[in-house]
């Protein structure tokens, strides 16, 4: 592996200097042998970003999204590790499952890959998964969610929250309450879904789970996360139980804070999504929220489709959207260019919050000697219209198609390696 | 015209168009020969993803009685699990060199879609729980009629209650749209389990109350009232039902001198409405079913009888 | 019915008078006693007009009839636009009004227009009356004819024969419409 001698970097703090990259680590630039450089006056050094949710399809639906292809694409977008969502076929709700994937990855990924397993076996929400075995597997799985679906029975909600205490587990929870709705729920419930006859979900489907989540975690002393929050109310309830010292952390999307419900004006199933794209109100809540830390995290909820499973009704495509590679560029656009973020705290928000939801030692760590090399450079001022054909993803469920956005970063370092490069 | 996908799509000029058009239509039912040569070498597909009888054949008749062809496909309901998508679907069936389809889907916002894959215009005889535009223009015809039978002329100031289960019903969004458009004064009653989330930005007078306003409306509309909706907890008895919102005997009676009745049908008598209603002197019912025919031959006119180049090439 | 020059570009027209509202009158008299003398009386006559100008010509027509013989004679109205030939050529067109004022089985029916020019009009209309049923004896009166057939049409009454070239056309002028009765011959220039 080729040192890496990278000059007049800006770190998130503000400082500027030169990092030296060797053997996968960042080092003294004295240290360095023959070092590739690469220029980064102007730009901006960060720790690689991670991931809290990503789905990548493989094993089971190669077509749409594989290890290599999903993890280039978080290559693109600055990241240097995702935690790869269970709902496979089959589903990681296996120690065999969670290792084929982990090796899998160690041979084909541009990132790291964090296995996440399912709480229930095969998603179904009836019995655990093998929880333990799959924490004490090669790939350590440490969070469990059955993303897709919500955990609805309360007491299998209540058996793995208490289950993986034990090993300093967490549960990741795709709050819906499917009985607030009809069976077709596709979209927000609101003026829009009325007119357009479509039927919605109610915003209280989410803070209602994410309600009796809390308190079950709070009763079992147990670590809760709540994926892609959406709505004003979930935050509320979030704010509530931070306060009450719950061990609660939560994420929230790109594209829940960058797009509303009135996208969905035009039926073009790319914008269905699940939970569904919400109003003003709740845009602007979700986005307070990750400005103020009530909401800890961005998670991209990239979820690749293939066009044959888009191309459908409305109401019959299916949900998911693509977000590794606008991620950064979306929260640049919302929180740092508005002022509601600084640098220091986007990292936090980006790489070290959701390093620290599954115990990463690697991961989302300060750039100092010493630390694994994971690295982004970015430019805080190029821009660019998305062109969805463009995307290393093998999917083209793209929402941000055709719009102006930051285009920010220029290199992405993992382990030392350079990973993307533009 | 290059589709009709919604009323909210139709001017009022464009509205009367067609109804005036559609009473030219209308004589046809009076002739023997019920024939126009107008839209002759025209292929029109009816392609049902969803069963309607009535709809597909009054679509059917009205087409081959412009001398296209008309051809049906009762196509299978998408879905992501059998492979075709509904874009397959569609692009197989253009690439044969189809003139038009009339589209009926149980998915709301399918036939915009389809709309926007193909090179044929396309015609919304339904979709989910969204629009029925045709549905729309029909009632306006059969109540222009009434309207003009009583001797009076035009939409304004003229009232329309449609009372029923809102929330699941395309009558209702084009109803709405179109007669707006017109300028007369919709009124929707309905249980409120039963109405559509932000109905009140309608424009229009939201009530539970039927008995209130009964006595003001020109034309009351009933819709149907599926007896499944129980279980779905939208109300507790078809007992219940009928006597908060039913047209029954007793409120019959108490409609103004000239105020019709509509129904889309298919009627579920003696719940939504009664059969001394449905069968009433003032009930457009029958009229409606055959307005449909006229308002759809006009509706093709409008769409295939001039210079196609625009939708050939776009 | 005024026929549209088929160049938007052309150069501005110059009308230029060829037939004067006493002379149209006098026409549309001895064109009403042609006819009732050839088809025997009123009795089995019905006049279809073709909008627009063609129904304001049987109605004068009738009441040509009407002050001369005290005939009364059935007028009616004939749209032809579903019949036409040229539909898929044009914009979509406004459908105008038909009104048959009772059945034209066994009858005889005059078709009546203003100009009679490619004779594509009355083929229309000969269609469109074979879907209205079987009349005994079908004759055209026209007002003008200004020659150009493309089809095998001719009139059995005719006002006025008005040869034109091409790149003229005939504009007639009804009182009912355009306030006074008239027939110019425009020039369009090079067609």
């Amino acid at each position: 592996m080729t040192d890496l001698l990278i000059t007049a970097a800006t770190l998130a703090a503000g400082t500027r200097g030169d990092l030296g990259i060797s053997g996968g680590r960042f080092v003294d630039v004295g240290q360095l042998t023959r070092p590739q450089r690469i220029d980064a006056d102007g730009l901006r050094a960060l720790p690689g970003l991670v991931d809290s949710h990503t789905h990548l399809r493989e094993p089971g639906r190669e077509d749409a999204e594989t290890v290599a292809t999903g993890t280039l694409a978080a290559a693109r977008g600055g990241y240097t590790a995702v935690h790869a969502m269970a709902n496979n076929s089959p589903v990681t709700d296996t120690a065999e499952a969670a290792d084929y994937l982990h090796e899998l990855a160690s041979r084909t990924a541009s990132a790291e890959v964090i296995v996440v397993g399912s709480v229930t076996k095969g998603l179904a929400g009836e019995e655990l998964a093998e929880l333990g075995l799959m924490n004490a597997s090669t790939a350590g799985v440490t969070m469990f969610s059955d993303d897709g679906r919500c955990v609805m029975d309360s007491l299998m909600m209540r058996r793995a929250l208490t289950y993986v205490r034990t090993f300093g587990g967490v549960i990741a929870q795709h709050s819906q309450d499917s009985r607030l709705a009809g069976p077709g729920a596709c979209c927000h419930e609101s003026e829009i879904s009325g007119r357009l006859g479509l039927p919605g979900w109610p915003a209280v489907a989410e803070s209602v789970i994410v309600a009796r989540d809390v308190q079950i975690a709070e009763m079992c002393q147990s670590r809760l996360h709540v994926c892609h929050v959406s709505t004003a109310e979930s935050v509320d309830v979030l704010r509530w139980a931070k306060a009450r010292g719950i061990q609660v952390t939560a994420e929230v999307t790109p594209h829940h804070l960058y797009l509303a419900t009135a996208e969905v004006e035009s039926y073009d199933t790319t914008f269905k999504v699940n939970p569904p794209l919400r109003t003003d109100e709740h845009i602007e809540a979700i986005t307070e929220a990750l400005a103020d830390g009530t909401i800890d995290m961005v998670g991209t909820d990239h979820a690749p489709h293939a066009s044959e499973d888009k191309d459908h009704p409305f109401d019959v495509a299916l949900p998911g959207m693509l977000g590794l590679e606008q991620s950064l560029a979306v929260v640049m656009e919302r929180l740092l260019n508005t002022g509601r973020l600084d640098w220091p705290t986007l990292v936090q928000r980006m790489s070290i919050a959701p390093a620290t939801l599954s115990g990463s030692r690697r991961q989302g760590r300060p750039i100092a000697i010493g630390e694994p090399a994971n690295l982004v450079l970015v430019d805080p001022s190029a821009r660019a219209v998305v062109d969805r054909d463009a995307s290393a993803s093998r999917s083209r469920n793209n929402p941000y198609h055709g719009r102006d956005l930051p285009d920010p970063v220029v290199a992405t370092i993992w382990a030392g390696r350079i990973t993307h490069q533009r | 015209m290059r589709h009709l996908l919604s009323a909210a799509d139709l001017t009022g000029e464009q509205i009367g168009s067609i109804l005036n058009t559609a009473e030219e239509m209308h004589q046809l039912q009076g002739r023997a020969i019920k024939k126009l040569p107008t839209l002759r070498g025209r292929t029109v597909v009816n392609m049902f993803f969803e069963d309607s009888t009535r709809t597909r054949t009054s679509f059917e008749m009205a087409g081959k009685w412009m001398s296209a062809d008309t051809i049906n496909v009762a196509a299978k309901g998408s879905s992501v699990s059998k492979g075709e998508s509904m874009r397959d679907t569609m692009l197989t069936l253009d690439a044969m060199g189809v003139d038009c389809f009339v589209i009926r889907h149980p998915s709301s916002g399918a036939v915009a879609q389809a709309a926007g894959w193909v090179r044929a215009h396309v015609v919304n005889a339904g979709d989910g729980t969204h629009e029925h535009p045709t549905q729309a223009l029909l009632d306006a015809f059969a109540i222009r009629r009434h309207f003009r039978q009583l001797g009076t002329e035009g939409w304004v100031g003229k009232k329309i209650a449609i009372v029923g289960d809102l929330l699941h019903s395309r009558v209702v969004r084009s109803n709405v749209l179109l007669q707006r458009t017109l300028g007369s004064e919709v009124i929707l009653v309905a249980p409120p389990t039963l109405l559509p989330t932000g109905v009140e930005e309608w424009g229009c007078q939201v009530t539970h109350d039927l008995d209130s306003v009964l006595a003001e409306v020109d034309v009351v509309m009933m819709l149907r009232v599926q007896r499944e909706r129980m279980q779905g907890g939208f109300f507790p008895s078809a007992r219940e039902y009928t006597e908060f919102y039913g047209l029954t005997p007793e409120r019959l009676n108490r409609l103004k001198d000239g105020a019709a009745i509509c129904h889309p049908g298919p009627m579920n008598r003696g719940l939504e409405i009664s059969s001394a209603a449905a069968d009433a002197s003032r009930s457009l019912i029958l009229d409606q079913v055959t307005a449909g025919v006229s308002v759809r031959m006009s509706v093709l006119y409008h769409l295939l009888g001039g210079d196609d180049s625009q939708g050939a090439t776009r | 019915m005024t026929i549209p020059p088929p160049h938007t570009s052309a150069p501005p027209p110059s009308p230029r008078v060829v037939w004067d509202a006493d002379q149209i009158g006098r026409a549309i008299t001895r064109m009403a006693h042609q006819i009732l003398e050839s088809c025997g009386g009123a009795d089995e006559l019905i006049l279809l007009g073709i909008p627009t100008r063609g129904v304001l010509l049987a109605q004068r027509l009738s009441a040509a009839m009407r002050a001369a013989e005290g005939a009364e004679v059935a007028v009616g109205e004939l749209d032809i636009t579903m019949y036409r030939d040229d539909l898929r050529h044009q914009p979509t067109r406004a459908v105008g009004r038909t009104l048959i004022p009772r059945p034209i089985d066994d009858q005889i029916v005059v078709l009546v227009d203003d100009v009679l020019h490619s004779g594509r009009t009355i083929a229309s209309a000969i269609d469109a009356l074979r879907d209205l049923g079987r009349p005994r004896i079908v004759q055209l009166a026209v007002l003008v004819d200004r020659g150009q057939r493309q089809l095998p049409i001719q009139p059995d009454h005719v006002g006025r024969f008005l040869p034109t070239s091409q790149g003229e056309w005939i504009n007639l002028r009804m009182a009912e419409i355009d306030g006074f009765d008239a027939a110019t011959i425009v020039t369009t220039g090079e067609v």
